[in-house]
């Protein structure tokens, strides 16, 4: 019989991520592409493996095909091990009959039989959705110390954006005394960040009863953490002090992406001790051609570089064409960019064509109305012809 | 691809360390770094895996520790298998006195339980001095079809006395049949040079390890190839498309330069055929406010603050505000400070050089700067 797990993660992968739109009309949130050469369930795995955590659970439910050929065996990360390691998990049949996962609280009671497997002490819950670097072993650390039965991470926000969050209020321990969905005036600045870390039989007790009360939402910021609080249950505050950044928006996707270009934002993906791991599909190395003017900008394997690049993220197999203008842009793996086309200010898709004369967004300097500047983003798959134009703000997800 | 089941690959990674000795002082000839990323072992093995060869073994002789290193369990060529799959073979001492063989056919008598218990009627032999992105399908195929003792694979090149060392020539006739074998000979111009890449039956091969090992044998070319032409039938195979040979520092630096030309490069990195090789981890390039890079190959993790015309960088490689670098090649973890100026500069792995320093070489001369070197 193999050991009991310490400590195992629960990741939840399941999100449709409606906000994004075009980005995910055919893959789950976790599995759009980030930062050059990622997706963004990257982070968490690694921060995973780079924490010692060895057995992972990521749960999934819309368009899950992309996100399970990407985990795969979970090799790219050290997650393909003997005993534990990562296992996608999905909704299933049972005698009772078959349930969708309702709801972040409900997606873990359903797995319950997953957890036991490995009878762990604690039980980290994760979403898939976010971008930052995070050791998970200093939050159970912090669990431990404090004798609790729940402690959520919390990071600092700016009162004006407080109330877009889950708000924890804290006494001078840093015990949590009250919790405010999106509160219209918030008491505090703590903002609930989605990561979790409950004692296991805690945890357990709440979600059964949960699932029993039958409340609809089945929700860890909406049911748990009310109801642990409400019944005098230990729940702590960790404050997590890095990088941190929700990509669940278009507009907030973009801006993560450029914030690795910012010299002042503490995101490091060159740190050798805590590697982001990706799967890596055998490209060579981009070639920069004679042409090429690059400026500020992050570019990967087996791009091919001829036109003028500009504080922009360039994902493999990228093409851009001597002529063509990339400009605070995203280019997602395997899009042509030809000669005379513009892009500024926009997310393209994967395995996009944009032909010579096509353009693509606009910077915010050129435009009168500031409320009608936004970033103009092309879906996947898309071919955007030389008499296009695709404004500010506007989303394609067909061929124009 | 069901055939090569039947087929097995013998890579050897450290026959000619001697033709580029500076590259080869802490490495073997299958551990030097080739193309930004990749290392020359990496292209025979990717062929082989390419052509549906799912058994390779890998003969080593000295020097290997990067070579495991890279080769791992084999898992990144998908050669990681439970049936068959990548098999390191360093030497073995049972039937040569001191372990350390002088040709392929000595070096196959010291592993050949090992070919002798792969389930292969075939055998395929690769070195790692010629890069190219080859089918041995094909080869294979041929190989049957003619019912030639040894196919040899061979490329058109442009041959002359200062080629290098070790240039196999062949002479043929019409039918593609080898009538001699040629070591530097005393010729210039076009030549029909082996790649040194064979085809043959298990057990011819094991015949011929067998015979020289009795009469204290070691070479496949000039033991057995050259003295009988005319008692085996040996085949060529000719490889049309791109190939470089590395037989000298400055060969190599020629054929690593050679791969900024589209024409080369797609001819190597072809799609569905990729080349494999070990996964570094590394982020993206970034390219800082004031870079500026033209003509060149860069890989991974790279961080780009200065210029960089005409050169190949491998993954990690700094270079620094107000640095110059042209037509060079530099190694993995190559850290040039901020202000530098280096023209047709080869560093090895982990050279670091400090602020403002000047390096030059030249194309028919390039300067070699050595593992770990701090300037």
């Amino acid at each position: 019989m193999n050991a009991k797990k310490k400590v195992i993660a629960m990741l939840l992968a399941g999100g449709q991520g409606s906000r994004l739109y075009a980005l995910t009309q055919n893959v789950a949130k976790p599995a759009v592409p980030y930062g050059g050469k990622y997706r963004i369930i990257d982070f968490a795995l690694s921060n995973c493996t780079n924490s010692g955590i060895d057995t992972v659970g990521v749960l999934t439910q819309y368009q899950p095909l992309v996100l399970n050929e990407y985990i795969g065996n979970g090799q790219p990360w050290d997650l393909d091990r003997m005993y534990g390691g990562v296992h996608v998990l999905s909704p299933f049949e049972t005698k009772e009959g078959a349930d969708w996962f309702q709801g972040t609280a409900n997606a873990i009671y359903q797995n319950m039989r997953f957890i036991e497997r490995y009878d762990p002490e604690y039980v980290i819950v994760l979403g898939g959705d976010h971008i930052y670097k995070m050791d998970y072993s200093k939050l159970v650390e912090y669990h431990e110390k404090n004798k609790a039965d729940g402690t959520i991470a919390v990071i600092d926000v700016p009162k004006e954006e407080a109330s877009r969050f889950g708000i924890m209020t804290c006494d001078a321990e840093n015990r949590v005394v009250r919790f405010t969905e999106k509160p219209k005036e918030p008491e505090s600045t703590l903002a609930s960040m989605g990561i979790y870390c409950f004692t296991w039989q805690k945890l357990k007790k709440y979600l059964i009863e949960n699932e029993n009360a039958n409340t609809g939402s089945k929700d860890f910021g909406k049911d748990i953490i009310p109801s642990m609080l409400a019944n005098k249950e230990r729940l702590f505050a960790y404050t997590f002090d890095g990088y941190w950044k929700d990509v669940g928006t278009l507009d907030s996707l973009w801006e993560a992406n450029m914030d690795l270009l910012s010299p002042s934002v503490p995101l490091d993906l060159y740190d050798p001790k805590w590697k982001i791991y990706a799967r890596h599909n055998n490209m060579p190395p981009q070639y920069i051609g004679e042409t090429a003017q690059i400026e500020n900008s992050m570019i990967t394997e087996g791009s091919n570089i001829s036109g003028k690049v500009d504080f922009s993220i360039i994902f493999s197999g990228v093409t851009i064409e001597e002529g063509a203008v990339v400009n605070y842009s995203i280019l997602m793996p395997g899009t042509v960019i030809k000669s005379g086309a513009v892009v500024e200010y926009a997310i393209v898709g994967e395995n996009c064509t944009v032909e010579s004369g096509a353009k693509i967004g606009i910077s915010p300097e050129e435009i009168q109305n500031r409320e009608d500047w936004g970033i103009a983003v092309v879906g996947h798959n898309v071919t955007v012809s030389g008499t296009a134009v695709v404004k500010p703000k506007e989303i394609i997800s067909e061929n124009v | 691809m069901s055939v090569n089941n039947n087929v097995l690959g013998l890579v050897f990674a450290s026959l000619h360390d001697s033709t580029v000795i500076e590259l080869t002082k802490q490495r073997t000839m299958g551990s030097i770094m080739f193309g930004g990323r990749y290392r020359l072992i990496d292209f025979p093995l990717s062929n082989m895996v390419n052509s549906g060869i799912t058994q390779v073994g890998v003969i080593t002789k000295s020097n290997y520790g990067s070579l495991l290193d890279h080769l791992g369990t084999g898992r990144e060529w998908d050669l990681a298998r439970k049936q068959g799959g990548l098999h390191l073979l360093p030497p073995f001492s049972q039937n040569v006195g001191e372990g350390v063989y002088r040709g392929r056919l000595e070096a196959l008598n010291n592993v050949w339980s090992y070919v002798e218990h792969s389930k292969c009627e075939y055998v395929v032999l690769s070195d790692c001095d010629y890069v190219a992105n080859i089918n041995f399908e094909k080869v294979i195929k041929q190989h049957m079809e003619t019912e030639a003792d040894i196919t040899v694979v061979y490329g058109k090149y442009k041959y002359s006395e200062e080629s290098g060392s070790c240039v196999d020539v062949l002479e043929m006739d019409e039918e593609g049949r080898v009538t001699a074998v040629l070591i530097d000979p005393l010729l210039s111009g076009e030549c029909k040079i082996s790649l040194d890449m064979f085809v043959m039956k298990k057990d011819f091969l094991r015949k011929l390890v067998k015979d020289a090992a009795s009469k204290n044998q070691y070479s496949l070319v000039r033991d057995c190839l050259q003295p009988k032409v005319k008692e085996f039938v040996i085949k060529g195979y000719e490889f049309d498309g791109y190939f470089s040979r590395i037989d000298s520092v400055k060969h190599y630096y020629e054929a690593n330069l050679a791969l900024l030309k589209p024409e080369n490069r797609n001819q190597l990195f072809k799609p569905g055929a990729p080349v494999y090789t070990k996964i570094g981890d590394n982020g993206p390039v970034k390219y800082g406010l004031e870079a500026k890079a033209s003509n060149s190959l860069i890989a991974d993790g790279c961080i780009i603050e200065g210029t960089v015309e005409n050169s190949i960088l491998f993954r990690g490689v700094k270079v620094g505000k107000g640095s110059v670098v042209k037509n060079c090649i530099l190694m993995q973890g190559t850290n040039i400070g901020a202000d530098c100026s280096l023209t047709a500069v080869i560093t090895d792995k982990n050279v670091t050089t400090e602020d403002g320093r000047v390096l030059t070489g030249s194309d028919s001369y390039p300067v070699y700067i050595s593992k770990n070197a701090k300037l």
